[in-house]
């Protein structure tokens, strides 16, 4: 049987080009039916008629024909989305978020919604109400998350590639976990119009793929201002890949928490670096062991007002209305699961009168410690990225910490300061131990995502352990 | 009232605006169905973001500086947090530290003479849907909510406790209102246009606070209820306890809602999807587009026309019947160069017609609930009444009588005074019918000569009765005088 999908973006154009789009896409749409991982939440069956219009009329487009899964927290127009929570479930939008918007404008076929972690609340995407996504490397292993139904359907053939989001690793940690490659752009690279918040002013939408190449070539789609988005910026106002010094930073701080089979492979990679030509140096940075609890209470709190319209009067779970604020009591206490409850209670705490300086402000604080230290690690030092293993572990067992959440929160050490600089960031694999993908960190300047795709393509070019991911499809 | 303490937060929806707050939903739903001036983000659907209208940040700091306030370097929004079936985010977008603007002040008319009330600060945030309860809130079975309104800009004024009356309070929210039609922000006849909660306290006592009095008009009658309500408290000894209360307005009294140890904590915090804005640095061009204010336009009408103060102010209250009275003052002077003196130049005496205005037209227009724009009474038409007013040719009875035939029905004054039998004969006329008085009393006239006071009296008499009374009397005396001395 003909494999579509072994050679990502590239290879399926050719596809297209000599019209087997339909067959392609029917045979995809097949494959997700099976559900073999549970990586979609729901199935975009207009998928195969548009894949035969393309067969048909060709048209234009750099993702012509491409089969794109999106993470069920990004709005699509006419198809239900749910964050994977009860609350939201035959919640059909009315409008497209503007990536997905994009997506289609280029040419792309949306396939279907991805699991997640509910609200993207996790690290695992085991705390979806519809279940857990199964690793493709081992069915009995989480996917990483909470981007983790976005980032098994491209490890297992069942995309292309695929849209996530990143609020504090939510697309790194499953393409670090599934061995495929994912980028988090800078903060306003990216349009979050239509991406349901969980943490407005952390999170961005991401993307992944098989190889850097074709991760990158979505967030080109995607990117670029957006008058619907206040936050989102004008790339090209701002400098991009200008000076080159050939060196990047190691950040060792947490290391002795880190696996040792990640570790070696980790510094293995940054040996093949230095062997290519890149330098590197160590570098520490003093404030990051705040960064977690710094996150925590800001994604939390801007959670708890998030999650507030989640009240049954518009859309969504409805029931036998009583007085309005039973009403809401009820459809939260029943549509919201365990971890989104509590980081809401969290949250709320946190923003509370006589408590909102003593956590939210201060975390706010914390936030520009952490901001400074990357900039003055950047410049003193005249790094081109800063490199750090995505992951502290390898893919763990389904279950394995889902009742542990700190232990859970502190795998997210070397993602989650990322998301509070707002820096870019792509995690690719770079080696496998028992069988199971490790992913390496690259951080960039703020708005230099090209210099960190540069190198991790130089990386890619000369190894071969995003090639790996093919076996699997 | 002794020693009563007023301070007022007065919402004002901006309803001049073309769309709202946050998206570009149209501002103009008076009279349409429930829920067809939506989009994603005045419903709050997820994933829709808020986008500021700056035309709505220009109102506000025009609004601002028409209140003599300090616009803040960097204005920033935040979320008002609280759980409410009219609020479809389960937050408000409001403002918090950094509002607008701070430290303004107004003055109002007092008995006894002008004050200064002080405003404390003016914000932004956007309003939330409308519920509406069939029969009543107490007998409606269920809620209805219509979003048509929901992320309406408003304008939240707070003023310093600083109304010592519900009178001045009234006073204060008249000219606000006035001030805000001026600047073109604001429509005061729409429902819900301006909604005022309001603190009070008696000297010793703890302050109250009333909510959801939802015209200006009601603010005096809800404060005289509260201020009545505290002083009996107080009379009787008994402790005025700091809580909200609510304005019932159709039994007109107010109601406890909540005590100070049930009150919500709202976590503002800012609003992440909205980056702070840098809005001092467009006041200096929004300075040039605020026009004269009432209190300018009160001396101006002062020392240019020469009107009377009260006259002045009332003319001002009201910018339709501001520019009412100067286009009809200005009708006859367009030909004079602006810098000469025009006073004795006017065809229209402006004292004649303030006092018209004020005097006749306001009240007519009052009684029939009508406005001076858009009513059949156009300034040409006031310009004609007042023009043969002055010069005679109808008595002031007639004048009147016009005006309220064209409020009613429209029609032109001249043809109203012919069809209805007004006006005066020209002196043309009078003379044929002195003359012919003359000719045929040679008695009488005789008698004249004689010295006889009476007989003159006689002659005009019979005069006016020939033109029945619509020659003036001026011109019947003069004229005879004229041909007597002739014979």
């Amino acid at each position: 049987m003909k494999n579509y999908f072994k050679d990502g973006i590239k290879g399926f154009r050719h596809f297209v080009e000599d019209g087997e789009t339909e067959e392609a896409t029917r045979r995809l749409i097949d494959k997700i039916k099976e559900n073999r991982f549970n990586a979609y939440i729901t199935v975009c069956e207009d998928a195969v008629e548009r894949a035969r219009e393309i067969d048909k009329n060709k048209g234009d487009g750099r993702l012509l024909g491409m089969p794109i899964a999106v993470k069920d927290n990004l709005s699509t127009r006419g198809v239900e989305t749910t964050c994977a929570s009860k609350i939201l479930r035959g919640y059909v939008p009315p409008y497209d978020a503007t990536v997905v918007e994009r997506l289609k404008e280029n040419g792309a076929i949306i396939v279907g919604k991805t699991n997640m972690d509910e609200f993207a609340m996790g690290t695992t995407t085991e705390t979806s109400f519809f279940g857990s996504t199964r690793n493709p490397w081992d069915e009995d292993r989480v996917p990483g998350g909470s981007s983790g139904g976005s980032a098994a359907a491209v490890a297992s053939g069942e995309c292309i590639a695929s849209l996530g989001t990143d609020t504090g690793g939510s697309v790194r940690c499953p393409a670090s976990f599934c061995g495929i490659s994912g980028i988090k752009p800078t903060y306003g690279f990216v349009s979050r119009y239509g991406l349901i918040a969980y943490s407005n002013s952390l999170e961005c939408v991401g993307t992944m793929g098989s190889s850097i190449e074709d991760a990158s070539l979505l967030l080109d789609v995607i990117s670029g201002k957006d008058s619907r988005d206040s936050t989102s910026i004008d790339p090209t106002l701002y400098r991009r890949s200008s000076e080159k010094f050939g060196k990047i930073g190691v950040l060792t701080q947490f290391f002795d928490g880190v696996e040792e089979d990640v570790l070696k492979h980790v510094w293995n990679a940054i040996h093949k670096l230095e062997d290519l030509g890149i330098e590197y140096e160590e570098i520490d940075l003093p404030n990051l062991r705040y960064a977690l609890s710094s996150y925590y209470i800001i994604a939390m709190s801007e959670a708890s007002s998030n999650l507030a319209r989640y009240d049954g009067v518009r859309y969504g779970l409805r029931g036998k209305d009583l007085a309005w604020d039973t009403t809401f009591s009820r459809i939260r206490a029943e549509g919201f699961g365990k971890e989104v409850k509590r980081r809401i209670l969290m949250g709320t705490f946190s923003l509370s009168a006589g408590y909102y300086g003593k956590y939210y402000l201060k975390a706010l604080k914390v936030r520009n410690l952490i901001i400074k230290d990357f900039e003055g690690a950047f410049r003193k030092r005249k790094l081109d990225a800063i490199v750090s293993p995505t992951m502290p572990y390898k893919p763990f067992k389904l279950g394995e910490k889902i009742e542990d959440p700190i232990s859970m929160y502190l795998s997210d050490i070397y993602t989650v300061p990322v998301n509070l600089t707002g820096l870019p960031s792509v995690s690719i694999p770079c080696g496998f131990s028992e069988g199971l993908p490790i992913g390496i960190q690259l951080i960039g300047r703020a708005f230099d995502e090209e210099t960190i795709i540069n190198i991790a393509k130089i990386y890619e070019e000369n190894t071969d352990h995003q090639k790996k991911v093919s076996g699997l499809l | 009232m002794n020693n009563v303490m007023i301070g007022l937060e007065v919402h004002v929806q901006l309803n001049k605006l073309k769309s709202k707050l946050f998206c570009g939903c149209s501002t103009d739903y008076q009279d349409e169905e429930p829920n067809t001036h939506t989009c994603p983000v005045c419903l709050g659907l997820p994933g829709a973001l808020p986008v500021v209208n700056r035309k709505a940040v220009e109102c506000g700091i025009k609004v601002a500086l028409a209140l003599n306030c300090e616009v803040l370097e960097q204005t920033l929004f935040y979320r008002k947090n609280y759980f409410y079936p009219d609020l479809p985010k389960g937050f408000q977008i409001s403002q918090y530290d950094f509002p607008l603007a701070v430290n303004g002040k107004m003055s109002i008319e007092t008995d006894r003479g002008e004050k200064i009330i002080r405003i404390n600060r003016v914000h932004m945030e956007e309003d939330p849907a409308r519920m509406i309860h069939e029969g009543g809130i107490q007998y409606s079975r269920h809620s209805l909510i219509d979003y048509n309104r929901s992320g309406m800009a408003l304008l939240e004024i707070v003023t310093e406790p600083d109304l010592k009356s519900p009178k001045e309070a009234r006073r204060f929210l008249d000219k606000l209102r006035s001030i805000l039609e001026y600047l073109d922000v604001f429509n005061g006849d729409l429902e819900g246009a301006m909604r005022v909660d309001s603190n009070i306290s008696l000297a010793g006592g703890d302050r109250a606070e009333v909510k959801n009095i939802s015209s200006h008009k009601g603010v005096e009658k809800a404060l005289s209820y509260e201020a009545t309500r505290q002083k009996n408290l107080l009379r009787r000894n008994i402790k005025i306890i700091q809580e909200t209360r609510h304005y019932d307005e159709e039994r007109g009294i107010t109601i406890s809602m909540r005590t100070k140890e049930g009150e919500e904590d709202y976590r503002y915090f800012p609003e992440p999807d909205l980056p702070p804005m840098s809005v001092k640095s467009w006041t200096e061009r929004l300075k040039d587009e605020i026009p004269e204010l009432p209190d300018a336009k009160i001396r101006r009408f002062v020392e240019e026309y020469g009107v009377k103060e009260n006259h002045a102010r009332s003319l001002t209250s009201d910018i339709e019947i501001a520019d009412y009275f100067e286009t009809v003052c200005k009708s006859s002077i367009c030909t004079i160069p602006r810098q000469k003196v025009v006073r004795r130049a006017r065809e229209i005496d402006p004292n004649m017609a303030a006092s018209w205005i004020v005097d006749v037209l306001k009240g007519e227009l009052n009684y029939r609930e009508m406005k001076i724009e858009g009513s059949p009474l156009t300034e040409d038409k006031t310009i004609k009444i007042l023009k043969d007013l002055s010069s005679g040719k109808i008595t002031e009875k007639n004048a009147v009588e016009i005006i309220r035939e064209i409020l009613d029905n429209g029609g032109d004054p001249e043809e109203i005074a012919r069809r209805r039998g007004f006006g005066r004969l020209d002196r043309s006329e009078t003379e044929i019918l002195v003359k012919k008085v003359i000719e045929e009393n040679p008695k009488v006239v005789e008698d004249y000569h004689k010295k006889k006071k009476r007989a003159l009296n006689f002659l005009v008499g019979k005069v006016m009765a020939l033109s029945k009374g619509k020659s003036a009397p001026k011109d019947v005396n003069e004229l005879l005088e004229k041909y007597l001395c002739e014979d």
